[in-house]
């Protein structure tokens, strides 16, 4: 579905030369839900935005179906941090979920019913007339996540969506994620900082090491498919797991590999790039 | 509240007129040049039931209509346009800050030259002075789009002409409002200068006549009915403003979450 081939971007201004992304390969299957963690500043947001047809890399390249990703590709959608920015002020909900309807020339009646649905399905059926700033964070970014549902895409990314939330608010966003996902069978690559997020959700987890970034581990989520807040969470597995990303992005930000291999648990990952 | 400062307001302005009256009758200064306010008020009412003062006001609305129009139009597509075309706010920017300064009134000569005393001298010198208000706030307007906004809206798939309607321009919208406020307010200035001066038709032109002609009172009816037209055309132009930007933080005010 998802193919990142060798991708290497550079930023290049004022004399100063960062290179953010070094070589990063790895896939995403159709219907997968996988999540990217990685120590801040490790360019999870570049990566992002390469994938999205945002910013073009500096090398290597993103596929969609095959097809090499050169801007925004149609089939693809993107949820922000920042929803309080990325929703529109002077437009009402229902007007910022369908806007990029109107951009995909589909009809009155079909838009009206994409809006209907999409906000329903995130709990926000009665908010299409209020503007996105007389809502709470966790209902614009329900927004936001509306908008791109409507949007019918294949592929979602999500760029640290709920980082700006509450504890409790994320919670619920966490488990409205898992659910649209099962119901629709979106292919969804989460972008997060939350080692303990990044494993409840992903079905997939792969750990990016300190910039300049390559992947550091893939490891696969062997949680039960149907999660909830209280008991996946104290599970003895889900902690073997966040135990193991944890020492993961530990050594990658000492920039070695990993000392305690031997605490990986009858992991079936895929071999590390 | 409120009510409170409406009363001051009146008494406010109930003194100011009342010391108007009693100055000139104390003989604290001139009445010749210093008319009382009943004075002005008896002449401004004489003014009210003289078709030619009507006409003169209508000239003078349609100069300034008609000018603060045009500016607004040119103003806001130049600004947009020198904002999305890469490399030209770059390229303009001197130019611009070179003609902006010149005082519309040096360029009456030239107006009287071109026009003489037609209606296209007082738009030519309303025009010059009203477009810089107005593509200076677009230009800052343009500047201010949200690059997080701007990323989605390209994210969703919207082209360069969608994204300025959707993204650019509701961005700008609230500069935009302010520059055609302050816009309005010289466009009148100048209309009443370049009457005054040319000798265009319009309230100006009535001022300077009733100046050479010692008709003291009627010049200062005159003048306060342009100050009555620059109160409400502030006021006119802030009440479209409140009502097109209701969603903008200056408007919504705070929002109990």
């Amino acid at each position: 579905m998802l193919d990142v081939r060798g991708l290497r971007k550079v930023y290049e201004g004022s004399g100063r030369r960062v290179e953010a992304v070094r070589d990063l390969t790895f896939t995403v299957d159709a219907g997968e839900l996988v999540c990217l963690v990685g120590p801040s500043g490790c360019g999870k947001t570049t990566l992002l935005k390469c994938m999205g047809g945002l910013l073009a890399p500096t090398g290597g390249e993103v596929l969609l179906e095959g097809r090499r990703v050169t801007g925004p590709p149609p089939g693809m959608a993107f949820v922000f941090q920042e929803y309080g920015r990325s929703l529109f002020p002077w437009m009402r909900v229902g007007e910022n979920v369908e806007l990029p309807l109107k951009q995909k020339k589909l009809s009155k009646a079909r838009r009206r019913e994409l809006v209907r649905d999409a906000l329903h399905s995130v709990g926000l059926a009665d908010a299409v007339g209020a503007y996105p700033w007389q809502l709470s964070g966790g209902m614009q970014q329900r927004v936001a996540i509306a908008r791109a549902l409507a949007y019918e895409p294949r592929v979602l990314l999500m760029d640290e969506p709920f980082a700006a939330v509450d504890a409790q608010t994320r919670a619920d966003l966490e488990d409205l994620v898992r659910r649209l996902w099962r119901e629709r069978g979106i292919t969804i690559l989460f972008v997060t900082h939350d080692i303990d997020e990044a494993v409840y959700l992903g079905e997939r987890v792969l750990v990016l090491s300190a910039s300049p970034t390559v992947v550091q581990e893939q490891l696969k989520v062997d949680l039960p498919d149907a999660r909830d807040q209280l008991n996946t969470r104290v599970s003895a597995r889900f902690a073997e797991l966040r135990t193991h990303v944890y020492e993961q992005i530990q050594a990658a930000k000492r920039g070695g590999p990993v000392t305690k291999s031997e605490a990986v648990p009858k992991s079936d990952g895929r071999p590390s790039h | 509240m409120k009510g409170l400062n409406t009363l001051l307001g009146t008494a406010g302005l109930a003194a100011f007129l009342a010391l108007g009256e009693a100055v000139p009758r104390l003989g604290l200064v001139k009445e010749e040049y210093f008319p009382p306010t009943g004075e002005i008020a008896d002449a401004l009412a004489t003014e009210l039931a003289d078709s030619a003062f009507w006409s003169a006001l209508g000239d003078t609305l349609t100069g300034w209509a008609l000018g603060l129009a045009l500016a607004s139009c040119a103003g806001i597509v130049a600004g947009v346009v020198i904002s999305v075309v890469p490399y030209l706010r770059e390229a303009t920017a001197s130019t611009i800050e070179f003609l902006r300064p010149i005082p519309s009134v040096a360029l009456i000569p030239l107006a009287v030259l071109l026009y003489g005393t037609e209606l296209r001298s007082v738009l030519l010198l309303v025009v010059y002075a009203s477009f810089w208000q107005v593509l200076i706030q677009v230009l800052y307007g343009v500047q201010d789009v949200d690059p997080v906004a701007d990323e989605t809206a390209r994210s969703y798939g919207l082209g360069t002409w969608a994204r300025v309607r959707h993204v650019l321009w509701p961005t700008a919208l609230p500069y935009v409002m302010t520059g055609v406020r302050l816009a309005a307010a010289v466009a009148l200035i100048l209309a009443i200068t370049a009457e005054l001066v040319i000798g265009a038709p319009g309230l100006g032109s009535r001022i300077a006549v009733a100046q050479t002609s010692q008709a003291v009172p009627e010049m200062y009816a005159l003048i306060v009915v342009t100050g009555l037209l620059g109160l409400l055309i502030n006021v006119g132009a802030r009440t479209v403003e409140r009502r097109a930007l209701g969603w903008h933080q200056s408007v919504r005010g705070e929002v109990a979450v």
